[in-house]
């Protein structure tokens, strides 16, 4: 589902090159659950980025269900990403000027082709599983951390992605709010036969997944299958 | 892009910032006023005169001369009234009229009219219906300012020339009458059967003969074929309706379009509001951008989401401005009124409507655009890394086609509104270098203030001053469109403050302040012996010969006019009639710019020709040098001179000036009138003088300068007013941004007084600090304003105008001290809210 193949990135700071990603080489089966793990500035979120092509590795190739990510536009990129990906905030990154019902419905409506009353059946749906059916016309700011991130979490199901990418989901969140969105977004992961990425440092969320990949220094060091949950 | 998407998400998105938003979008509303304002008054104006152009003309058609027409067209005249068409005859020159019964004399326009004139349209009198009756006696009918400047009243008796007339009242309108020019140059109607009773007509004075037809239209036009030629000859001039209804709708729609680009100014203004404050905007929006992005939404559907809001607010704003326009048009009638030759109905146009939210949407999606580049341009990476700065820059190419727009925009507008494809083209450079000047001056006022301010100010100055400063501020925007406004204003004070100054009489000894005209030659010696009987000092006389020209270099006008290879010298130069006069110095409004002056002691040697010295403007009309030939008609004797030198006038004072002037000892002996100045400070004197004069010598015609200057400051401070209603537009569309300014950093002022009270300050330091922040704002503008208007005014006095330049620094210190005020004002009006809140209410606040 997703192939990474001799991956770099590197970052001009303070004038000067700063590799941050180096030798990436993975890849990832359609409904494998993958957490991603390493100390802060190893490398996981700008790997995250890149796999879901939110910007061009200096080196390196990324396939995206079978999609060469380097050979595609800027908005052929994002077209495949409203198609195909789903995204979990660490910071919840709900659009403020938006309802609950109106976030979730975000992608459906940037992917188009769905007519208006399917699209919002299915995000009221979500919400519903999510545990919010009753706060759809709420406003991001009238929402707690925790329900922000329910919001963001059936936000990121809605267009049914083929793959889902979560960037420390839990951050934000008391432990026993973020082990209940996770439960949340494994059992979503499950239902809907979703890849799912995840980057964590947390070692009991990143317990739960089948397989976990340690960066340490911009480089894998660690790649290992797990029973997973 | 799909549209509907953006255009729901956009919808949506507006929800929190609609009211602010529409703030920041209302500075272009005032932009938008004023050009409805200006151009619904233009269309009006023309629907107007189309209305009115008959009345306004009172015939079909009218002929005119400088002199009495001569037999032959008198015949075709005789003919065509033979055929019953309906003809009248007025004309007009300057007189003395007398109040015997209160001493008191006054210039005035005296029109001796024959026949039923007007034939359209009405002349209102008081007591009514005079008009048609009064011919019949020894009366006249006199403008309301004749009574008021005589002190007569209905009843009186006038004497004019000779004669003496019975005033039975006065003409309280007529058809073309701007009522600031009959209050300048009063009227006096008389029956012309009586006109050769005043003796007023002799050799040398200025009159006007006009006859007027009745004539259906297409008649009118074969007249004037026919007798093409002969009108020609006799230089008589013609105006038709339709001539008459294109030349005011011609004069009075450049008039408008002239006020529109100074209301144009208010709308560019508004434009760098709106960019300003979408500025902020876009600094606020970064973060869903990215999102937007990220979740897989394209550029260009980013760029709509925002744009279309810019635009349907940029819709609201132009809305808004359409309704002002509307309304204030109803006042433009009042503020233009006295110029006016006729009453401009009030109707709604639809087309300068449509134009003005055209125009309103339009400036805002382009003002809006460059910073909205920023928006689109972001790097969808943002939603996973904050400390990754948004500011998403735009290509090259973006950025190119963006700015490009906003020049092609500029100019598009401005030759749009510009009466002349010139003045379009200028005006777009003059706004271009303008606005980069006042971004200079506000630039570096703003490091001085950063770089110099004294450390050891109080606490409270020093926060206030680093203020300015802060992030996303928009102090730069602030400073630019206040004094922008303030600009406009200052330099129009400081222009009509120069000219009037140096209009106004000089108080020494030597200058004029009374002249006496159409003094005849055997009433030379008279005349001088009543100024000295009055005890008054006589300042010279000037004679004064009338001539034209009749060959330029040996050859005739007629063939110059016609010649192809040479360069034709201009109509007007070569048909008028010149009033020269002969002295041996240069006076002191003339200097010599090429060739040499004649000296007494260096008399012409024997066979030369007469020298001239030709004013220098004049000699370019003709495509004359020194060295040149031109032989004047001298009343019928031919007279051939050699130019000796060219003379640069300045035309501006009140003194006789001259375009040719002779050597001595050339003229002397041709038919002439002469012209006699003198000076007496006293008013009611100089009133006496004028009487006496005028009742020993009925046909001498005196001007007391000081009424014509006052008359020159009433319209002067007329067309200023005009300009400086338009103008205000612009001070507005600052005070608005301001406003914007003021609320896009609500938030951040909040959060900055709730700091510092909880850190100790009181809500008085807190509010001084706020006050010097605003006081700082306004002092910048204005001195940014005030600055470069010094510098405009100083070009526009010495080049324009070729005036002595006077800084008028206490009425320009007078407009800074009023802007820092009043910007202060709003400014603390605007930020009570944000010194009401508590700490604690504020915190929690921020912090949800």
């Amino acid at each position: 589902m997703i192939e990474a193949r001799d991956l770099e990135q590197t970052y001009l700071s303070g004038g000067r090159p700063l590799t941050v990603l180096r030798q990436i080489n993975v890849a990832i089966a359609p409904r494998e659950f993958v957490a991603v793990m390493g100390p802060s500035g190893s490398g996981k979120t700008t790997l995250l980025g890149l796999l879901a092509g939110l910007d061009r590795p200096s080196r390196g190739i990324v396939r995206l269900d079978g999609e060469d990510l380097g050979s595609l536009s800027e908005d052929a990129r994002a077209r495949l990403r409203a198609e195909k990906v789903g995204f979990v905030f660490q910071t919840f990154q709900l659009m403020p000027t938006l309802t609950a019902l109106e976030n979730v419905l975000v992608p459906l409506e940037l992917r188009g082709g769905a007519n208006g009353a399917a699209a919002e059946a299915r995000a009221r749906h979500l919400l519903g599983r999510v545990g919010l059916g009753d706060r759809l016309d709420h406003y991001p700011a009238q929402l707690s951390g925790g329900e922000q991130q329910r919001v963001g979490v059936a936000r990121a199901f809605a267009a049914e992605p083929k793959v889902l990418l979560a960037d420390e989901p839990t951050g934000s969140l008391d432990a026993d709010t973020g082990r209940a969105v996770i439960d949340l977004l494994v059992e979503l992961n499950r239902d809907a036969g979703t890849t799912l990425v995840l980057v964590t440092h947390d070692p009991a969320l990143a317990a739960r997944a089948g397989r976990v990949i340690r960066l340490a220094g911009g480089a894998i060091v660690a790649d290992t299958r797990t029973e997973g949950s | 892009m799909r549209l509907p998407f953006a255009l729901t998400l956009a919808w949506r998105d507006s929800r929190g910032s609609r009211r602010r938003l529409a703030l920041y979008l209302g500075s272009v509303s005032l932009g938008v006023a004023a050009l409805v304002a200006i151009n619904s008054f233009g269309a009006n104006v023309a629907t107007s005169v189309h209305a009115q152009a008959r009345t306004l003309l009172g015939a079909d058609l009218e002929l005119r001369a400088r002199a009495p027409f001569p037999d032959s067209v008198e015949t075709v005249l005789d003919s065509v009234r033979r055929t019953g068409v309906p003809l009248a005859r007025v004309t007009s020159f300057a007189s003395m009229v007398l109040a015997p019964r209160t001493g008191r004399t006054r210039l005035v326009e005296v029109r001796a009219v024959a026949g039923d004139f007007p034939f359209y349209g009405t002349v209102a009198t008081e007591p009514p219906g005079l008009w048609n009756t009064f011919r019949s006696a020894r009366a006249v009918l006199v403008d309301p300012a004749v009574l008021v400047y005589l002190g007569a009243r209905v009843g009186d008796t006038l004497h004019i020339g000779d004669a003496r007339f019975v005033a039975a009242g006065v003409v309280t309108g007529a058809p073309g009458d701007a009522g600031l020019w009959t209050a300048i140059g009063p009227r006096v109607f008389l029956p012309a059967q009586y006109l050769a009773e005043t003796n007023l007509l002799r050799f040398g004075s200025l009159a006007q003969y006009r006859a007027y037809f009745q004539l259906p239209e297409d008649v009118v036009q074969r007249f004037l074929n026919r007798h093409n030629a002969l009108f020609q000859r006799y230089s008589i001039g013609n105006e038709t309706v339709a001539e008459q209804e294109e030349d005011l709708t011609r004069t009075l729609g450049r008039l408008a379009r002239y006020l529109g680009l100074v209301g144009l100014v208010a709308l560019l203004l508004g434009g760098l509001g709106v960019g300003s404050a979408v500025n902020v905007f876009v600094g606020e929006k970064l973060d869903s951008a990215a999102l937007l992005r990220c979740l897989g939404a394209r550029q260009r559907t980013v760029l709509a989401v925002y744009l279309l809001q810019a635009v349907a607010l940029g819709l609201v704003g132009a809305g808004a401005g359409v309704v002002l326009g509307v309304l204030v048009q109803a006042v433009l009638p009042m503020v233009l009124g006295g110029l006016l030759p006729l009453d401009v109905s009030v109707t709604l146009q639809w087309s300068p409507i449509v134009a003005g939210l055209g125009i309103g949407v339009g400036t805002a999606a382009l003002f809006a655009l460059p910073p909205l580049l920023r928006l689109q341009a972001v790097s969808p990476l943002r939603a996973l890394r904050r400390e990754l700065d948004g500011g998403g820059r735009a290509t090259r190419l973006w950025r190119l086609a963006v700015y490009g727009a906003l020049c092609a925009g500029l100019l598009a507008l401005s030759l749009w509104q510009a009466p002349r494809r010139q003045v379009g083209f200028a005006f777009a450079g003059a706004v271009l270098v303008t606005t980069g000047l006042l971004w200079v001056t506000a630039r570096s006022l703003m490091w001085t203030m950063r770089r110099w301010f004294p450390r050891r100010a109080s606490y409270v100055v020093r926060q206030g001053i680093a203020n300015l400063f802060r992030p996303r501020n928009q102090t730069t925007a602030v400073i630019l469109a206040i004094g922008f406004g303030v600009f406009l204003i200052a330099t129009l004070y400081v222009v009509q403050r120069n000219l009037l100054d140096q209009l106004a009489l000089d108080s020494r000894p030597d200058r004029p302040n009374l002249v006496f005209f159409d003094v005849q030659t055997d009433q030379r010696d008279g005349v001088a012996q009543v100024i000295a009987a009055h005890g008054v000092s006589a300042l010279g006389i000037t004679p004064i010969v009338p001539a034209r020209i009749a060959l330029l270099n040996g050859r005739p006008t007629d063939s110059l006019t016609a010649d192809s290879l040479h360069r034709v010298p201009s109509r007007w130069a070569v048909q008028r009639e010149y009033r020269h006069t002969y002295r041996d110095t240069l006076v002191s409004s003339e200097r010599l710019t090429a060739g040499a002056w004649w000296k007494a002691s260096t008399p012409q040697r024997a066979g030369a020709l007469p020298r001239i010295s030709v004013e220098e403007e004049l000699a370019a009309e003709l495509g004359v040098r020194v060295g040149d030939r031109i032989t004047w008609n001298v009343q019928g004797v031919l007279v051939e001179t050699q130019i000796a030198s060219l003379r640069q006038v300045s035309w501006a004072r009140f003194e006789p000036n001259f375009f040719v002037v002779f050597e001595p000892g050339v003229l002397e002996r041709a038919p002439q009138t002469l012209v006699l100045l003198a000076r007496e400070a006293d008013a009611t004197r100089r009133a006496e003088l004028q009487r006496d004069v005028v009742l020993a010598y009925a046909n001498v015609v005196s001007i007391d300068l000081t009424l014509v200057q006052q008359a020159v400051d009433r319209l002067v401070s007329k067309v200023t007013l005009a300009i400086r209603f338009m103008a205000l537009f612009s001070i507005a569309s600052g005070l608005v941004i301001l406003v914007g300014a003021l609320a896009a950093s609500r938030l951040q002022r909040i959060r900055e007084a709730v700091l510092l009270k909880t850190i100790g300050a009181r809500a008085r330091q807190v509010r001084r600090i706020f006050l010097t922040e605003y006081c700082a704002w306004g002092a910048l503008a204005a001195l940014t304003g005030v600055l470069l208007a010094t510098v405009a005014g100083w070009a526009l006095v010495t080049q324009l105008f070729e005036l002595r330049f006077r800084l008028p620094t206490l009425a320009l210190l007078g407009v800074w001290a009023t802007v820092v005020g009043l910007v202060a004002a709003v400014g603390v009006a605007n930020s009570r809210a944000a010194l009401a809140k508590t700490p604690l209410a504020v915190l929690r606040e921020l912090s949800e």
